[in-house]
């Protein structure tokens, strides 16, 4: 497919001032999520290389275009890591290519990590991006502490592309695990695992992944090792019953991939849900979705849901507040549907006037997010 | 500094304005007697003052919607303001406004341990929030050194870190949803109980925004439990080099303590002589903190203490005792006290990258001589958020400006340096005009769209933020 493909923050600018009609913007279009746009395809893979990273200052600057995989290897020599762990979704999306940090930037795209060490959003420290004008803007920088004027790094922090195209991002950084472990514990309905995450997640012990699946519930520990072997040890004196310890590393690494990735889950040809909400409401909203597969993450605080094509789980207890994203599906259904779940009417109208502001000629992914 | 003229249209509207405010309000909710007002007229940068024309203080979203409905029809500006403990004049007056208060919303709204978060009123203060919590060994993580007085809502507004933010971050980390009264009067909720956004994350963008968007009434807030425990070990070294050089060597080595605080000699001194602490005397002085339980404690501090050892650290210092460490903090938490008891002084927040940090305390050595201001500096070295408190005489002639003159110049060498005007305490008036060296113009306009787009005609907390400059043309409108 013939794209867009700039080579520089100057030729990105350059072509999104020249374009004559929508543009599709991608980065290595590994999540089409969101409804799909008709327009010029742009990507920002030419935009690839990490610009600056220092470990004493545990922050790194990266060209939005470097693949996700390069930024993290830099970062594992210097035993370093993004502290928000980004989910690949290439398994359930059935795509190929390389993701690149500014397409998990762009989607806000954070692993089960986020319980404990927050979502992208709260890693990024800096953006610079190309506004629909094609003017080449900036804001945050490359510290971790910065109030100066207004936060629009969390504002671009999961737009999409639609109100900039991003060129270059900065985060800050944690030291990496020296160990881990997983506590599984085994045949437990959603309400008691939904009841053991929060009271794990409540405990002094810093648990870094709480998740539930097919009636398994499980905790991350992470840390020094003689840290890791004692709070795992209070953590099953604290919720008691038969908890398995998993302690290799590698193993653990794995199975909490596995669980950020969506692996296995769901069949082809289902639409799968994403939805949020506080953690003491998913029992009840679960038990209410006529989902045929559900995983459970960030301590019950996130839902993922397989269901038949064509389902509107939105239609399903709305009265639970949170949201619920339409995030795998076909065309037709997202366009039917809605993608991203409706807001009320003063947001829509913020949102509208930010798009407005941002990209006046609306050619930036129109329509994507509604 | 300068502050735009009063629009005399606004202020011949006062009795008019004062009126309908009342009527609005419960009784003794509205003052305008010019005596009364003037309790209001600064906030903790108090070089600045301005008597509002009158002050609300509203008990609910209901009366914040009412004021701002008849503000906004009446063309008025309005101030929020929560405990007014701002450094940066950010609840600075105008004799054209109406200060709107938070401080008669305190109320705890909800309070859920299950899901980890606490709802309440923006007035409410921030230790009374952990405050509400505490019994449950539950907290509220962001902690300003004011948070015995500042409330949330200026938090919120000034996206407030503090000294414990390596670990768990800074307030729009730690807040979860809002419910805000737009100017016009439109009541909306953004985010709530669940913990990302369905769009776009307006709250991440109304976190900081120093009350120009709109005025935040309620606040859900993430709570956290209790560590098990928390130990801090004193260091001292012979140069600032040393000190940084330690800090970026811990960094690198894996640990992550909840704060790196870092105090130089003329800092030291002065509370030694206020406090005695028991401080050596020694150039640098850095406390290191961690979390855990007492053996996990033990594991991160020998790390941490071997680290040090590289360095020839002039003194190492272990608590083993709750009075011990109460000690190693007493000095750290008295230093803007110590500095104020020498003299009068301006306390900068600006940012730099950890690695510039031997340069920029040698260039504001310079500074100093050149401008004959002393300087102690006092800050959170762990993330590069440094505090130079410039002392100045308020009573002598031209000190003040010269003062400003010298705050400019560090700030701006921050911003060369790679870093940024302020970390924690935001931009108010002080720091307005000195937008232009962190952003180009079209940096600072795409922002100012982002007001038009929630607060069009310009009314919400003003003269603030924006370089007067940039911002008169919409002011005027």
């Amino acid at each position: 497919m013939k794209m867009i493909n700039p080579a520089s923050e100057a030729q990105l600018a350059e072509a999104v001032r020249d374009a004559k009609g929508p543009l599709k913007v991608i980065g290595g279009g590994t999540r089409p999520i969101g409804a799909p746009v008709t327009g010029e395809a742009l990507t920002t893979r030419g935009l690839s290389g990490i610009t600056l990273y220092e470990p004493g200052a545990l922050t790194i600057v990266a060209l939005s275009g470097t693949p996700l995989e390069e930024v993290e290897a830099a970062l594992a020599k210097e035993n370093q890591r993004l502290p928000f762990e980004p989910a690949d979704y290439r398994g359930v999306f059935g795509t190929e290519g390389t993701p690149t940090i500014g397409g998990v930037v762009a989607a806000n795209i954070s692993g089960p990590r986020r319980i404990q060490a927050g979502a992208c959003r709260d890693s990024l420290i800096g953006v610079r991006f190309v506004d629909g004008s094609g003017q080449a803007l900036k804001n945050g920088g490359r510290v971790m502490k910065n109030v100066t004027g207004y936060d629009l790094v969390k504002l671009l922090a999961g737009s999409y592309g639609t109100l900039g195209v991003i060129s270059e991002v900065s985060f800050k950084l944690l030291p990496g695990i020296a160990a881990s472990a997983t506590l599984t514990l085994k045949g437990q309905t959603v309400a008691e695992a939904v009841a053991t995450l929060s009271k794990a997640l409540g405990s002094p012990f810093e648990v870094s992944g709480a998740a539930y699946r097919n009636g398994d519930t499980f905790l991350r520990i992470e840390g020094f090792a003689d840290s890791v072997a004692y709070r795992t040890e209070q953590l099953s004196n604290l919720l008691g019953g038969d908890i398995e310890v998993e302690s290799d590393k590698e193993a653990v690494a794995g199975l909490w991939t596995a669980i950020g990735a969506l692996d296995g889950f769901g069949t082809e040809g289902q639409d799968i849900w994403r939805i949020s909400v506080k953690p003491s409401d998913a029992p009840s909203l679960i038990e209410a979705l006529p989902a045929s597969d559900t995983l459970i993450d960030w301590g019950g605080g996130l839902i993922w849901a397989a269901c038949a094509p064509g389902t509107d789980l939105r239609a399903k207890a709305p009265e639970i507040s949170g949201h619920r994203t339409l995030f795998r599906a076909s065309d037709e259904t997202k366009q039917k549907l809605g993608a991203f779940h409706p807001e009320p009417a003063p947001i829509v109208a913020l949102n509208e006037g930010l798009r407005s502001k941002f990209d006046p000629r609306s050619i930036l992914n129109p329509g994507l997010m509604g | 500094m300068d502050m735009p003229s009063p629009n005399p249209i606004i202020l011949s509207k006062k009795a008019e304005l004062v009126s309908r405010l009342s009527d609005a309000l419960e009784s003794g909710a509205v003052i305008h007697d010019e005596h009364e007002t003037r309790a209001y007229e600064c906030d903790a940068l108090t070089a600045y003052k301005c008597p509002p024309l009158c002050v609300v203080l509203p008990s609910t979203t209901e009366e914040v919607a009412a004021v701002l409905k008849v503000c906004h029809e009446l063309d008025v500006p309005v101030v929020p303001r929560g405990s007014g403990t701002s450094l940066a004049g950010g609840a600075l007056p105008t004799a054209d406004s109406v200060i709107l208060g938070t401080a008669r919303m305190n109320d705890v709204l909800e309070t859920n341990y299950d899901d980890r978060y606490i709802r309440v009123q923006t007035g409410r203060t921030n230790l009374s929030v952990t405050g509400a919590v505490e019994e449950h060994d539950f907290f509220y993580a962001p902690d300003p050194s004011s948070q015995l007085a500042c409330a949330i809502a200026g938090n919120i507004a000034m996206n407030s870190g503090g000294a414990h933010c390596l670990k768990y971050g800074v307030t729009t980390n730690n807040l979860l949803g809002v419910k805000m009264v737009m100017m016009d009067g439109t009541i909306t909720e953004i985010g709530g109980a669940h913990l990302d956004a369905a769009g776009y994350d307006l709250l991440g963008l109304i976190c900081g925004s120093e009350g120009q968007l709109g005025v935040v009434t309620e606040a859900t807030l993430r709570i956290l439990r209790k560590p098990e425990g928390a130990r801090p070990v004193l260091m001292g070294f012979d140069s600032n080099e040393v000190a940084g050089a330690c800090v970026s060597d811990i960094i690198k080595a894996g640990v992550l303590p909840v704060a790196i605080e870092f105090m130089d000699r003329p800092v030291i001194r002065a509370t030694e002589a206020f406090a005695g602490a028991g401080y050596p005397d020694c150039e640098a002085l850095l406390i290191v903190e961690v979390e855990g339980s007492e053996a996990e404690i033990d594991e991160q501090l020998g790390l941490i203490l071997q680290i040090a050892r590289k360095h020839n650290p002039v003194e190492l210092r272990e608590s083993t005792s709750a009075e011990e460490s109460a000690r190693i903090w007493l000095g750290r938490k008295s230093a803007f006290g110590a500095m104020g008891q020498i003299n009068d002084y301006m306390c900068l927040d600006g940012t730099i990258p950890v690695s510039s940090l031997p340069m920029v305390l040698r260039r504001i050595g310079e500074l100093s001589e050149k401008y004959g201001l002393d300087v102690g500096n006092v800050f959170h070295a762990g993330d590069g958020n440094m505090h130079p408190l410039i002392l100045f005489d308020a009573n002598k002639e031209g000190d003040l400006e010269l003062c400003e003159a010298m705050g400019a110049d560090i700030l701006r060498l921050c911003v060369e340096a790679g870093g940024c005007l302020t970390g924690e305490h935001g931009v108010g008036i002080e720091k307005r005009d000195l937008m232009v060296a962190q952003f180009t113009p079209e940096d600072l306009e795409i922002q100012m769209k982002v007001k038009d787009v929630f607060d069009p005609k310009w009314l919400l907390n003003p003269a603030k933020v924006f370089p007067l400059a940039s911002s008169e043309t919409r002011r005027a409108a």
